[in-house]
């Protein structure tokens, strides 16, 4: 008896073992600082390469000469000439862009009649490179500020209004039975319940637009544009001026990490009811 | 009020949902529809409140409904429908905005309402921060701020766990008994239906015709979990039931 009982204690404890974990991965975390460790490692490399000579000063300038010529634009009072102008040409052009673009696409996804009559016309623009309109919009807006106001309009409206129609198609249509039910009027159920709803969609198709706004906002100073960003750049790249260059790559780059942190501030506020 | 439904049949294109279907739904008392999934029911219940119209029949009010209702005809569904951007005050004062109630007269129905419920001390959460059990008791606070005649409850315990059903099976339970509603409650749960109807309308597979209505006397207070007298009821729902929901389950979904 007490033989058997030591016997199955032992098998009990030969068989024993921690079960292995296998669940780990496919769950993203967020990690603020890697983000910046990446960016300081490439600077740290680039900066360790063109001094030692691996990498000739033909293909990439010093970080810290792109630094220095940084600190000389911001001493000399052009960065603040520059930004001002590029800040405004961005500001107008995008708001004008992104609200028309909203109001149309929330018409589109509540009217079919004007779902049938304007989707087909925003596929048909949307993949007209902007750029290439330029000249036309100076023929049609002037050389000064309009056309670079049109070009950077045009080209967020497009991926605006298929974002924001996508939103409001995407708007849990048993909240819409819900306000219908309780008679609400019809004003109501869009301000109450189509508009909050579909905001994620419109905001996450903002980041697009906004994107965008930026890429035509060099290419709009392209053309008789004394200041700019775009301007700076131009001059810089026709004078192979590498650390002017990337001194304005960078103010644009450091432009789209603004917007898109800005963006990122507005969803917090906005959608914190968000599972 | 009491509600009639005459003659209703509907089809999509050529295929038959329901068929002749004539009811009575009188003021005062909560009538059950069962039947197998696809019979139908809970288009019927889009029918009574105005949100879907049948191709034949006529669903009529008879009698107007009392003075301080506000939306006669009041909705509780599956999925809650609670706006989840709407904190759970801002769920209930959504529906009384557009009567223009406001301020004092809003909060007033807004506290009544929410202690009804149990919810005085979450009227700030989110939805998201509430349980499957509590986002029905708002939708249910929200239903009872509009002061209804009738309320049309679609599998409102469907999407919960069983205990939480037997709670909230004793608040609507409780709620009826303080003030006696007029309700239609379409479920596929036997168990819910011998609980909470006065009659239970057993309806046939697709397309959905009315098999038999068991009306069921004792008061809705009296019945409780494991009733055996209900569960003899339930028992005969069943037996008359089964075979529809077997031919209903072997049947190919036309989409």
């Amino acid at each position: 008896m007490s033989d058997l009982k030591s016997n199955t204690v032992a098998t009990a404890q030969a068989q024993t073992r921690q079960v292995a974990f296998r669940g780990g991965g496919f769950a993203p975390a967020s990690h603020r600082w890697i983000g910046a460790l990446v960016f300081i490692l490439l600077v740290t490399l680039a900066e360790l390469g063109t001094r030692q000579g691996w990498i000739s000063p033909l293909t990439l300038p010093l970080p810290s000469d792109v630094l220095k010529t940084f600190g000389e634009l911001y001493a000399s009072g052009l960065l603040w000439a520059h930004m001002s102008v590029s800040l405004t040409r961005l500001f107008v052009g995008a708001l004008l862009g992104a609200s028309l673009g909203v109001a149309v696409g929330v018409l589109i996804g509540l009217f079919s009649y004007v779902r049938a009559g304007l989707v087909p016309l925003t596929a048909a623009l949307f993949p007209i490179p902007k750029i290439a309109l330029l000249p036309l919009f100076v023929i049609w807006f002037g050389i000064d500020e309009g056309s670079k106001y049109a070009l950077i309009a045009f080209g967020t409206f497009t991926p605006t209004v298929v974002a924001t129609y996508g939103a409001v198609d995407n708007v849990d249509r048993s909240l819409i039975r819900m306000g219908q039910s309780f008679n609400l009027s019809w004003m109501s159920i869009v301000r109450k319940i189509v508009l909050p709803g579909a905001m994620p969609g419109i905001l996450s198709g903002l980041r697009i637009s906004l994107a965008i706004a930026i890429i035509l906002l060099v290419a709009a100073e392209m053309l008789g544009a004394e200041y700019g960003i775009g301007a700076y750049i131009l001059e810089a790249g026709s004078l192979y001026d590498l650390e002017r260059l990337f001194a304005g790559v960078t103010i644009l780059s450091l432009l789209g990490v603004t917007m898109s942190a800005t963006i990122g501030f507005i969803e917090r506020r906005l959608l914190n009811w968000r599972q | 009020m009491d509600i009639r439904l005459s003659g209703v049949s509907h089809s999509y294109d050529d295929f038959e949902v329901l068929r002749d279907i004539t009811l009575e739904i009188p003021s005062g008392r909560i009538v059950c529809i069962v039947g197998p999934s696809g019979c139908g029911k809970s288009t019927l219940l889009r029918f009574i409140g105005g949100l879907e119209q049948p191709t034949k029949g006529e669903v009529l009010q008879i009698g107007s409904p009392p003075k301080d209702c506000l939306n006669p005809l009041t909705y509780i569904f599956q999925d809650f429908a609670l706006l989840p951007w709407r904190s759970v005050r801002g769920n209930i004062s959504l529906v009384l905005e557009d009567h223009g109630i406001r301020g004092a007269r809003a909060e007033a129905i807004i506290a009544d309402v929410l202690a009804r419920t149990k919810l005085t001390e979450f009227h700030k959460a989110l939805p998201k921060q509430l349980s499957g059990g509590m986002k029905q008791r708002v939708a249910i606070a929200r239903a009872l701020a509009v002061n209804p005649a009738v309320m049309l409850m679609d599998e409102p315990l469907s999407a919960l766990d069983s205990q939480t059903r037997e709670l909230l099976m004793d608040d609507l339970v409780s709620l009826w008994t303080r003030t006696p509603f007029t309700a239609v409650y379409v479920t596929h749960n036997l168990a819910e239906a011998v609980r909470l109807g006065h009659s239970i309308v057993v309806m046939s597979r697709r397309p959905g015709e009315i098999r038999e209505v068991v009306h069921l006397e004792t008061p809705l207070d009296q019945r409780h979990y494991g009733d055996s007298a209900l569960e003899e009821k339930q028992k005969y729902l069943w037996q008359l039931m089964r075979e529809e929901a077997r031919a209903a389950d072997a049947e190919l979904v036309h989409v």
